[in-house]
């Protein structure tokens, strides 16, 4: 029933976004196929709110699966050093192959984030003190040691400005042509999907799985994959957004529990809304300039990442 | 019927459980007893496989642990452990239902929500059962999760601890339950438990362990022994027969 909101709610949003813009559009020039117009929402509107709601969908999706593997509900691909590897891999793929395809980007982002992950979760596998908030901590610093590296790399080969280009979220230089690697991200979201049964019973810890014939090693390392992939794909085009994997899924769980075959669909809609409201904030907040939307999102999720906080310290 | 040969399980030089060779009988409880550190809880999880055993054979009805197939086993033989770390927010119906995951893997069929129904009602659980865990008793999330066991359908329950953090009342209610289990369903039932008051009152079959050994098996009266207690605890325990029950007095 929610859900049915939800998407009523995407759709009033992505009407909203395809006539925001510098350039005014009316929905008498569509009507009227008006060249000009038509041209700007096929090759600039379109293709942002497209870009715009497959990575809110994805990244929260990729929270949602963290979160169920790593059993902690502020684990996310920003708390868990994958975003930051991605960064990484990205400077790296730039350093060896000065002009580097989209294709070596992702292939080097992709291995990077991976192994990053994979870190952490060795990491978290090693400590005893699993506390809630030690966790996400923990993943903070092992993210700013690799991010520190990446600036350090980027700096001695002059790299500095095209690696800060990742470091905020923009859905600015969306246009036709430089935004469909992030198609990459719908066959693993429905992956995902299929998987949200198995991934309810690894949420339920080793043991648990174990007991219920699931191949627990297997679902986490799968569950890994999608979120490094993703992750990639979303930081090589748009960008990093922080906080989106870390709030939608904790929003979801409060009314719809960790069931996931329940709750991945509102987690991706609720991801897509949210987002998506706050593209449309960036641009509207110092028309007909843009803030990165990164940082619109930093900002507001920063505050509901803080009333979770208190909030569970309170339950 | 499981049958253990000569398993062993060693943390670094340390032997925690040594050499230990010991067979379940079909319809029974079984419970295992001893003190810290004794390597119960470790027999338990190597004979389920949460544990890899360093050597030693598990045999369950004549084929070896290893030879199973995940699914096929956990149709077979159930167990839960550390009831109480479970952080997930499921309602006690869902949980419950994911006791039918080695049948269906999540995509219940009207058979599988029989079988959910009658956990539920079982565990005396319907009415909460759209409850979040979180939102639940100690006891009642003991009993949420037989019910998931239940559901599961499996021939052998193992249990670790099922007693812990549970007052009088509904460790009652839960031993009673697996008495039930046995007796109506016809499960085998194997715990690990520290109360040898409750063992002595519910289990047909007690192995106590010392060290990583059986120092004693047999039936509740072999057990329940001053002299055989004396021995595995370090301690003088008193037994008194109160209303044809061995009840032991250590206090």
């Amino acid at each position: 029933m929610k859900n049915k909101y939800l998407l009523l709610f995407l759709v009033i949003l992505s009407i909203i976004s395809i006539f925001i813009g510098v350039k005014e559009v009316t929905f008498a020039d569509i009507l009227s196929l008006q060249d000009q117009a038509v041209l700007i929402i096929l090759q600039s509107r379109i293709p942002r709110l497209i870009s715009i709601i497959v990575a809110g969908m994805s990244m929260s999706i990729c929270g949602l699966i963290m979160q169920q593997i790593t059993r902690n509900k502020f684990v996310s691909p920003t708390t868990a050093a994958t975003i930051d590897s991605a960064r990484l891999g990205m400077v790296v793929s730039l350093i060896f192959f000065s002009s580097a395809s989209t294709f070596h980007k992702m292939a080097f982002s992709f291995s990077f984030a991976l192994a990053g992950t994979f870190l952490f979760m060795t990491i978290l596998k090693r400590i005893k003190q699993k506390g809630t908030i030690l966790i996400p901590l923990l993943g903070i610093m092992l993210g700013n040691v690799i991010d520190s590296t990446a600036t350090f790399f980027a700096y001695r080969y002059d790299l500095i400005q095209s690696a800060n280009s990742w470091l905020q979220g923009n859905f600015a230089m969306i246009i036709k042509g430089r935004y469909e690697l992030l198609y990459l991200s719908i066959p693993l979201v429905i992956l995902a999907f299929l998987y949200s049964n198995k991934f309810t019973v690894a949420g339920m810890g080793e043991d648990f799985s174990i007991n219920l014939g699931l191949n627990y090693k297997q679902v986490v390392n799968i569950g890994i994959i999608i979120v490094s992939i993703i992750s990639s794909v979303v930081v090589i085009t748009v960008g990093r957004i922080p906080f989106l994997g870390l709030i939608v899924p904790n929003i979801v769980s409060i009314y719809q529990g960790d069931h996931l075959k329940k709750s991945i669909w509102a987690t991706a809609l609720l991801g897509a809304n949210f987002l998506l409201a706050c593209d449309i904030l960036s641009r509207i907040i110092i028309f007909p300039y843009e803030i990165p939307i990164g940082l619109v999102v930093g900002v507001i999720g920063s505050f509901i990442f803080l009333y979770l906080l208190i909030r569970r310290r309170t339950a | 019927m499981i049958e253990v040969k000569n398993l062993t399980k060693i943390y670094g030089d340390k032997r925690v459980v040594d050499n230990v060779s010991l067979e379940i009988k079909k319809g029974k409880i079984t419970s295992f007893i001893g003190p810290n550190g004794a390597g119960k809880s470790t027999l338990l999880c190597m004979m389920s496989r949460l544990l890899k055993k360093n050597e030693g054979d598990v045999y369950i009805e004549g084929k070896e642990l290893s030879q199973w197939k995940d699914k096929d086993l956990a149709k077979k033989l159930a167990i839960l452990r550390q009831f109480n770390n479970i952080n997930i927010r499921l309602t006690i119906r869902e949980l419950v239902s994911f006791g039918r995951f080695p049948y269906s893997e999540g995509n219940l069929t009207d058979e599988d929500w029989k079988y959910v129904d009658e956990a539920l009602s079982y565990m005396k659980l319907k009415d909460i059962e759209d409850k979040y865990l979180d939102q639940l008793s100690g006891g009642q999330k003991q009993r949420a999760y037989v019910a998931m066991v239940i559901a599961q359908n499996t021939d052998y329950i193992f249990l670790d601890e099922p007693l812990n953090n549970l007052d009088m009342k509904h460790a009652v209610e839960i031993m009673k339950i697996l008495r039930s289990l046995v007796n109506d369903l016809g499960k085998t039932v194997v715990i690990v438990i520290h109360d040898i008051n409750f063992a002595s009152c519910y289990s047909d079959y007690v192995i106590a362990l010392k060290d990583g050994r059986i120092a004693h098996e047999g039936s509740i009266d072999h057990i329940i022994e001053s002299s055989v207690l004396g021995e595995i605890y370090d301690m003088d325990i008193k037994i008194e027969n109160i209303e044809n029950n061995r009840i032991c007095i250590y206090y």
